[in-house]
């Protein structure tokens, strides 16, 4: 009979263990990519995707959005980013319809709607290309503290830029900011905890 | 005086053959889009003596540099160089993060499948010249693409 009143009593305790845990405020998230939790870059982000349509974070709402500023004409930093999101893709299997990708390009001198639309398809038909004038361009990036500029090189010109991708949570919220090294594997696991710990 | 004459005709022998023999592996050419006009060309480069790539040209572009590529701050930054070093029996990898070649103002749209030609110059530390034909295969923007075509994806 005692033993039994024991059994109870154990099972009761670790039933309260077990609900004051789940109640109890867990640990923040830890994050491979540098936390940007509470930084405003990019409020208010409006762009124009190729077919001419705004393009908001908030539409996104549910989804892990990554953001990355290249340009077309760039033979190395660009298509490794955006391979970087394919793989990440692949990685997140199921998870992958809560991500988008967006690329802002930072050259729209020469990256017209049509090569912006074909460029993200070569990648992933999910990718959307966003593309404005050069003025709203600049105050875009600002916004996000990115850098870029026109290096001449031959008869053309090159453009330097910041390579970082930064992330936003389900809400919309600026989180997280990938550098260029990051592997791609680092980067799903923030998306899976994102989507697992954003309320 | 015969002695050293003869050192350096054998020396000079060994010279030459080896000045010409720069290996280049696994060239490739990454695709562009229509109206996308410059990419970039990569390879290994393996030098048997000490020597530099000074010059490249291609028939597909109107202007052909050697760029290396280096990030500071997470920015990155493309700079045509105006020699690459090629030490001495080290492989020199021009890879995405490195080292290419800029193929700027394409004549056309590379498409996967086609082949480009490259023209290589090199010069060794006596000033010697050699030039290396290549032809660079393109690849796609997106490779795991093709394996998905291919039926090799998850």
């Amino acid at each position: 009979m005692s033993s039994g009143l024991n059994g109870l009593k154990f099972l009761f305790v670790a039933l309260a263990v077990m609900l004051l845990s789940a109640c109890a405020p867990s640990e923040p998230p830890r994050f491979n990519a540098a936390n940007m939790t509470g930084i405003e870059y990019g409020k208010d982000f409006r762009m124009h995707d190729a077919d001419g349509r705004e393009r908001t974070i908030a539409e996104f709402r549910g989804k892990v959005v990554m953001i990355f500023f290249g340009f077309i004409q760039c033979p190395d930093i660009c298509p490794t980013a955006l391979l970087r999101a394919v793989e990440i893709r692949n990685l997140l299997g199921d998870d992958s319809k809560h991500m988008q990708l967006l690329f802002v390009t930072v050259d729209p001198e020469r990256d017209s709607p049509e090569v912006v639309k074909a460029y993200m398809e070569a990648f992933d038909p999910s990718f959307i290309g966003l593309r404005e004038s050069p003025e709203r361009t600049r105050e875009i990036a600002d916004s996000f503290h990115v850098l870029y500029n026109k290096v001449p090189t031959g008869d053309s010109y090159t453009m330097d830029h910041t390579a970082t991708t930064f992330i936003f949570d389900p809400t919309g919220r600026l989180r997280l900011a990938a550098p260029h090294i990051m592997p791609a594997n680092l980067i799903a696991d923030d998306i899976r905890t994102l989507l697992r710990t954003t309320r | 005086m015969n002695k050293l004459l003869a050192v350096s005709l054998l020396t000079l022998c060994f010279a030459l053959p080896a000045a010409a023999q720069v290996k280049v592996d696994d060239p490739w050419v990454r695709a562009t889009v229509p109206q996308q006009r410059a990419t970039g060309a990569f390879m290994q480069l393996t030098a048997p003596v000490d020597a530099r790539l000074v010059e490249a040209q291609s028939p597909a572009a109107a202007v052909v540099e050697i760029h290396e590529m280096t990030m500071e701050n997470d920015v990155m930054r493309m700079r045509a160089v105006e020699a690459l070093d090629l030490p001495a029996g080290k492989t020199v990898e021009l890879k995405p993060g490195g080292y290419h070649v800029m193929l700027i103002d394409l004549k056309a749209q590379a498409k996967e499948g086609d082949m480009i030609p490259v023209t290589l110059i090199v010069e060794n530390k006596d000033g010697q010249r050699e030039t290396i034909e290549i032809s660079a295969p393109v690849r796609p923007l997106n490779p795991a693409q093709m394996k998905h075509r291919h039926g090799h994806g998850h």
